[in-house]
């Protein structure tokens, strides 16, 4: 065991892989000599060389486009693109592309890809590095969509990823890269790309949510214990597949849901959940399921970004308000 | 990479000066004799019958489609000669990545016309090319499979494989962002991929003209630090000419090239297109006399080489390519597994609700009547 961040817990698990794949490449802006812009993939390419590990040319499109290529002709490429908001100018390639060459060719070709970025506000910066659009991915067949909270499941989860035979949208929630430091085991070890994690059970109400996220319901979940309510939080993990199965249980069980999530709440991974909680549920359904989410406006910069960005408080005050519903 | 170690063609016909490659003009008649490549008669046969089985299996394609017997179809009339000299030069171990009007490439590649039919009758298994060796799919998003042909390079690369990328884009794809990223990148990366741009005048309605201010499509190659060409599309030997040197340039480690063939689509954009709405007649009849079959079939009649029965040929190809039509006519099944097999390689809990729901209310159907 070693105590790791988030940051080391992706390094070490690309480390891993690189050294027991030689099939896997690493690129992206930066990824090279720098390490990324949050040093993810620091020493890999003094350790694994420039043609493993490399800086490529300042374009998204090319980036995951060439990804591709590789992918369908033997390689297993890992590709950072440097912030959630800098994706769109390759979103052509990975809806267009990415995501169906294996249906297009009916399985003659695959794409064995991981394309990772950071997302997620709370960092106090410029516009396009603080949005959360895993509702976008999502939404996209063939894409699997995957979101770590802990430095442990960032770990098992790319791993995972690096062994999947689908391409897979890795994100890493930027707030929380160095925030949580946690004993994460040195040897390999994955964990499955489509459950749930209940990170604690609890009785009264379910509360889920994904990255960043977490930590903050955490914080809410001591003020209401305080106020006497038993909470159960789900760490969703996996964005697409979702964990139907997971949800349907824990609201079966509390009868009250609530879904915390940064991204907008109008079409978001909230409403998608909680149409699974009215199919799975509905019957056992003690109050209307609940979305906290960002508001349907653009983040507002550091000045306006806490209006925005979901407060422990404000996550208590829903939880007390559904109660009490 | 200097002057020097371009390819004498690639010094010669300098996209910069806006020159053209072409070794046989719109009459046939041999004017670079010196350029000629070493191509025996028997070559030259062979070359012709593949370009006239592609017109004859586009033809026919279209016909069908009139008669109603198959959805939308891209015709590939008048660039045959670019198809059948890049088939003759591509390898089985060497990639294809094609858009979507290289028919003739295709079925080098070992892609038969029942596939090339059963994806236009709408069914993912025609355009999947199974059995065709390092043959990716067709795309239809334009400009976007040089991202894929670049990858796919450096792939080889890596794998340290001799294997060669040829990769097709119109004159339309060349605006799109794709077209300059993927070349940027293979330049960077010096990956051994042959860059075609079919230059048919047209993208749908708008004219090349419309597409950039450059003074070919040729010289954009000079801002990615790659050599490139602008080739007589319709004169089949200096096509063969520009795949032959682009190829050995590639299969020594030296990097893309990227080749402009000046073409004309003679047919319209797809069976939905019409063309006399954009274009004239007269503009038709002209390039119709450049047609790259009539250009190699008087080169051959005056070389003495002429030996083909055309119009019983014509006749067999005629047959076989209805036979295969038919089989693929008749392929009706499209079992509901078909649509959620493919999209992972694990089919997720969601899908097997999706369908397994599905399921129910087909039989539910069933059992109503």
């Amino acid at each position: 065991m070693s105590v790791m961040t988030m940051v080391k817990a992706i390094n070490n698990a690309l480390e891993i892989k690189l050294k027991e794949d030689e099939h896997i490449v690493v690129y992206g802006e930066d990824v090279g000599v720098e390490g990324g812009v949050f040093r993810v993939t620091e020493g890999l390419q003094k350790k694994y060389g420039t043609e493993r590990v490399f800086d490529s040319p300042l374009a998204e499109s090319g980036i995951v486009g060439t990804a591709l290529g590789m992918a369908v002709s033997g390689l297993r490429p890992v590709v950072e693109l440097q912030f959630e908001g800098f994706t769109f100018p390759a979103f052509n390639q990975i809806l267009s592309n990415v995501a169906r060459i294996q249906n297009r060719s009916r399985g003659k070709y695959k794409a064995p890809m991981v394309i990772r970025f950071p997302y997620g506000g709370g960092v106090n910066a410029l516009e396009h590095h603080s949005d959360s659009p895993e509702a976008l991915f999502a939404h996209i067949p063939g894409l699997k969509v995957v979101i770590p909270s802990t430095p442990h499941d960032a770990k098992g989860l790319m791993i995972a990823a690096l062994e999947s035979n689908d391409p897979i949208i890795f994100m890493e929630p930027k707030r929380i890269y160095r925030a949580i430091k946690q004993e994460v085991p040195d040897e390999k070890y994955t964990l499955p790309l489509d459950k749930a994690r209940v990170v604690q059970e609890g009785s009264d109400i379910t509360l889920v949510a994904f990255g960043a996220m977490i930590r903050e319901c955490q914080k809410a979940i001591v003020m209401a214990e305080e106020a006497g309510i038993s909470v159960e939080l789900i760490d969703l993990r996996s964005i697409y597949p979702i964990d139907r199965e997971t949800i349907r249980t824990s609201v079966r069980k509390t009868g009250r849901m609530i879904v915390v999530a940064e991204a907008h709440e109008s079409f978001s991974v909230g409403s998608e959940l909680i149409a699974i909680a009215n199919e799975e549920a509905f019957l056992y359904l003690e109050a209307p399921p609940r979305r906290v989410g960002g508001f349907d406006t653009i983040v507002p910069l550091a000045q306006g970004e806490p209006y925005y960005i979901i407060s422990p408080d404000r996550i208590f005050y829903e939880i007390e308000k559904t109660i009490h519903f | 990479m200097t002057q020097d170690d371009l390819p004498a063609i690639f010094r010669d016909f300098n996209p910069l000066d806006d020159k053209i490659l072409q070794i046989i003009d719109r009459e046939g008649k041999l004017i670079r004799k010196d350029l000629m490549p070493e191509l025996d008669d028997a070559t030259i046969i062979d070359a012709y019958r593949q370009m006239l089985y592609e017109r004859t299996a586009d033809e026919m394609a279209v016909s069908y489609q009139r008669q109603g017997r198959m959805y939308t179809f891209t015709p590939n009339l008048g660039q045959e000669a670019i198809h059948i000299a890049a088939g003759m030069n591509i390898r089985h171990e060497d990639w294809l990545v094609p858009a979507f009007r290289e028919m003739g490439t295709l079925l080098s590649k070992g892609v038969t016309m029942k596939e090339m039919f059963l994806f236009y009758l709408g069914n993912e298994w025609g355009g999947s090319f199974q059995n065709a060796h390092h043959t990716l799919p067709i795309a239809i998003s334009i400009g976007t499979q040089l991202q894929h042909a670049t990858g796919v390079g450096y792939s080889v690369k890596y794998r340290r494989k001799d294997e060669t990328v040829f990769t097709f884009i119109g004159d339309g794809g060349t605006s799109e962002g794709d077209f300059s990223e993927a070349l940027n990148f293979a330049g960077v990366w010096q990956v051994p991929v042959i860059f075609t741009i079919q230059n048919n005048q047209y993208a749908i309605s708008v004219p090349v003209q419309k597409q950039t201010n450059s003074i070919n499509l040729a010289v954009k190659s000079v801002a990615f630090g790659i050599p490139g060409i602008k080739v007589d599309g319709n004169d089949f030997f200096a096509m063969y000419l520009a795949y032959k040197t682009a190829a050995e340039h590639a299969r020594s480690g030296r990097g893309p090239i990227l080749i402009e063939a000046l073409t004309y689509r003679l047919g319209a954009h797809t069976t939905s297109d019409d063309p006399s709405k954009y274009r004239k007649k007269e503009e038709e009849q002209l390039w119709g006399k450049s047609d790259p079959l009539i250009r190699l079939k008087r080169y051959m009649q005056d070389a003495g080489i002429w030996s083909i029965d055309e119009e019983q040929l014509r006749e067999q190809y005629k047959a076989e390519i209805d036979r295969e039509f038919t089989e693929a006519e008749n392929e009706k099944s499209y079992p509901l597994e078909d649509v959620f097999t493919h999209i992972y390689s694990d089919m997720p809990d969601e899908l097997r609700r999706q369908k397994s729901e599905y399921e129910q209310f087909l039989s539910w159907k069933e059992k109503r009547g």
